[in-house]
């Protein structure tokens, strides 16, 4: 069997989500834990594109890796001193919780590949710019104006909330 | 051929671990931004699900991006409120591991 430049690729970014994703959770340094998860998001883009979805290839990299992990260090820096380390995990509770997360994951992975998956025949959609345009601002059947719309109120609401409640109370003297 | 012969259950694999990472993070960490970092992990391996099965099952509808593309804009509407709440909280209690803050009123 011949191995093709996809399937290197693939093993890269799937190779680079596991073992990052798990140093997400298990490192004891704050910041550390802030860029392996910048690396995890990163890659993520990377299986997108694979996918072929470009568009949501460049909305992980802009809105996931630009902005919520520049959130995630800024609010880093604000609360936590960069050289704190954590103190380890109890045996108990991290014995406990590998044993229920790898317990969930090897019952999700048998069912996945025990199931049978059937697609479509139809032929498959070019996905371009416009198209996803029209179909954002499209009132018909495949149109998505009104989560759109109330996406919009969801952030304008996320906005003012996070504003209120990060706000400094004024003092009295 | 779609996809270069990398068959779907193999995103669905590396899915799977990464939600389950993101759970280990969630029921094991105390800092509360690490915890928002554990639920970004579950977030984004529910996002490579629906992309996945989006292409894979049914190349000629696009439900499946446009679903993922609303839980990005809410995980982003999500993280900025957490992180008001969290430095909010720090104001108050000079820390931000969850056992040390057990009061509703200050």
């Amino acid at each position: 069997m011949e191995i093709t430049v996809h399937q290197i690729m693939f093993a890269l970014f799937s190779a680079i989500i596991l073992v990052f994703s798990v140093l997400t959770v298990t490192t004891r340094r704050i910041l550390r834990a802030a860029t392996f998860l910048l690396l995890v998001l990163v890659s993520t883009a990377g299986l997108y594109f694979m996918l072929n979805y470009q568009f949501m290839a460049g909305v992980q990299l802009t809105l996931y890796a630009g902005g919520i992990v520049v959130l995630i260090i800024f609010s880093i820096l604000l609360t936590s001193h960069i050289s704190q380390k954590f103190e380890a995990v109890g045996w108990r509770k991290a014995y406990f919780s590998a044993l229920a997360s790898i317990a969930g994951a090897i019952l999700c992975i048998t069912t996945i590949l025990q199931h049978k998956f059937q697609a479509t025949t139809e032929a498959a959609k070019e996905i371009d710019m416009k198209l996803i345009g029209n179909s954002l601002l499209g009132t018909g059947r495949d149109g998505y104006v009104l989560p759109f719309e109330v996406i919009s109120v969801l952030l304008l609401a996320a906005m003012i909330g996070a504003i209120v409640v990060a706000k400094r109370k004024k003092t009295k003297e | 051929m779609l996809n270069a012969g990398i068959p779907m259950e193999a995103f669905l694999v590396v899915s799977t671990l990464m939600f389950f990472a993101g759970v280990y993070g969630f029921l094991t960490r105390r800092n509360l931004i690490t915890i928002l970092m554990s639920v970004e992990l579950i977030l984004n391996s529910v996002n490579i699900n629906f992309l996945v099965f989006n292409r894979f099952l049914f190349p000629d509808k696009l439900q499946g991006h446009f679903f993922s593309l609303f839980i990005i804009a809410i995980a982003a509407a999500e993280a900025a409120v957490a992180i008001a709440i969290i430095i909010n909280i720090y104001r108050h209690f000079n820390t931000i591991n969850v056992e040390n803050v057990d009061k509703m009123k200050y």
